[in-house]
């Protein structure tokens, strides 16, 4: 039965030395154990959370970095395209205008032609007219008696002007 | 050949052994034969080992004294060495007053029982439990403060998994958002029981957590943190079960008043007797050796006492889990928010 009897002195010597003993390690040892693993615990999850945060980040940025390329070939070819028109069209108005040139430069030089060829038509006549009055002339102060053949002469001399 | 033992196991094993020591013919050591006119009684053998004692008995020829400290209305306290109860033969004589009878100190002339603070050895167990406990986990406390913000090594990279598992497995499940109130307790309870086990195990050792004594104390702790915390739910469902019709009251209240106290007295049962029991098994295995008188035997019982031994690493530290995991336990289910459960 001695076995099963709690003795008082060990009782007493059990809840001092165990009271002191929590006193004792809470202070020395649990505080700072359970304080250092728990701040360790917190910087991992830190870490963690950092790492998956500039997991994220770089996500977007490369989404972001996409995007902005997309935009900058969509404005490249949007730039092409307006550039291209404008050549196009700069082209054509070119064109346009050189032919537009080009036809004036060819209806002034035919205006000066036919200018030119009526005074020169005109010269030939009066040229012509004071010609035949020189032949007539001539021709009247040598045939003056044969009527007749003077006639067929000068008219003869005005076909042959004619022609010309 | 004596019939052996009031451990059942233990004669289990013995037919086991009587066989074994058939067949390699038992050898009779020769002092043995000697000692026959004293009988060998192992029952008051193991007694004494697993129980308190005002000296330390390693050996026949190595026993240590330990002091005594006393105190009675009549004669005031008194120290001295329990060597004193002891003359040159091994008896006990009486000593200033004091007779020393099977472990109980009383006044010699009165009989009346003194209040006994020796440091017996258990108590020495005590100290020196204590001693290696504050030793172990301020060197572990160092080893944080020196490895701070870098990886365990040494004793701090032993101890930091199993302090880890009595935080996360036992006390957080049981106790719930309020458990780093408690971690102080537990870890002391838990590695206070769990070296207790240990030390208890080591060959000439005090039975320390297997003295009921000791675990009384440990469950009184537990059981006043379990009630000084108990908030308004705790009490509310032991005084007016919430849920129960009036007449059943009548028989709850007087069932869940028992159970404020079965709970610490199931702890401390439990301890004590898986300490002990542990104790006694080993105990009686060996005194099979010396019941028989034979090297045989003897051989065959240390085999299994070596695979016991095995089984009691074990226990020690399964007995360590269970005691914090249950205080956890009550404490848990008296902090606990109860909401309209049930």
């Amino acid at each position: 039965m001695d076995l099963l009897t709690p003795g008082p002195g060990l009782i007493i010597w059990q809840a001092f030395i165990f009271l002191l003993l929590i006193v004792l390690l809470a202070k020395l040892a649990w505080k700072p154990i359970l304080g250092s693993l728990k701040e360790r615990e917190q910087s991992i999850q830190q870490a963690l959370d950092a790492a998956e945060q500039a997991k994220k980040e770089m996500a977007n940025l490369k989404a972001d970095n996409e995007k902005l390329l997309r935009e900058a070939r969509e404005e490249r070819d949007k730039i092409l395209k307006v550039a291209r028109e404008a050549a196009n069209q700069m082209h054509d108005q070119a064109q346009a205008d050189a032919k537009k040139t080009a036809d004036k430069i060819i209806e002034d030089a035919k205006a000066v032609i036919q200018t030119e060829k009526n005074a020169a038509l005109r010269d030939v006549k009066a040229q012509v007219a004071a010609f035949s009055l020189e032949v007539a002339e001539k021709l009247i102060k040598k045939n003056l008696a044969d009527d007749k053949a003077q006639k067929e002469l000068a008219e003869a001399y005005i076909k042959e002007l004619k022609l010309n | 050949m004596k019939k052996p033992l009031f451990v059942k196991k233990s004669t289990f094993f013995a037919l086991i052994l009587i066989v074994f020591s058939g067949i390699f013919s038992p050898v009779l050591a020769s002092d043995e034969a000697g000692h026959e006119a004293e009988p060998f009684n192992a029952s008051e053998v193991i007694l004494h080992h697993v129980m308190d004692d005002h000296q330390w008995h390693f050996a026949d020829w190595l026993v240590m004294p330990l002091p005594v400290i006393v105190y009675s209305s009549e004669k005031g306290l008194d120290v001295f060495s329990s060597s004193r109860f002891y003359d040159e033969h091994h008896n006990t004589v009486e000593y200033n007053g004091y007779k020393l009878d099977h472990n109980h100190i009383t006044l010699a002339d009165s009989g009346k029982a003194v209040l006994d603070l020796s440091i017996t050895k258990n108590v020495a167990m005590l100290f020196i439990n204590a001693a290696l406990l504050l030793f172990v986990f301020t060197s572990v406390a160092k080893g944080f403060k020196k490895n701070h913000g870098k990886a365990p090594s040494g004793l701090q990279s032993f101890f930091e998994p199993i302090i880890l598992f009595v935080r996360d497995e036992i006390v957080k499940p049981n106790i719930g958002h309020h458990y780093e109130r408690f971690m102080p307790y537990m870890l002391t309870l838990f590695f206070f029981i769990l070296f207790g086990n240990l030390l208890g195990l080591l060959p000439g050792a005090g039975n320390l957590t297997g003295n009921i004594a000791v675990t009384l104390t440990l469950a009184v702790f537990t059981f006043l943190i379990t009630n000084f915390n108990g908030n308004k739910g705790y009490w509310g469902h032991i005084f007016w079960t919430p849920g129960v019709p009036l007449p059943l009251r009548i028989v709850i209240l007087p069932v869940e008043i028992i159970g404020i106290f079965t709970k610490p007295f199931s702890l401390m049962i439990r301890l004590f007797v898986a300490i002990t029991a542990g104790h006694i098994v080993l105990l009686s295995l060996i005194c099979l050796a010396f019941i028989f008188g034979s090297y045989a035997v003897g051989i065959g019982s240390s085999l299994i006492v070596l695979f016991i031994n095995l089984i009691e690493l074990l226990v020690a530290g399964i007995q360590a889990y269970v005691f914090t995991m249950f205080s956890s336990m009550y404490i848990g289910m008296a902090v606990a928010d109860h909401g309209h459960d049930h």
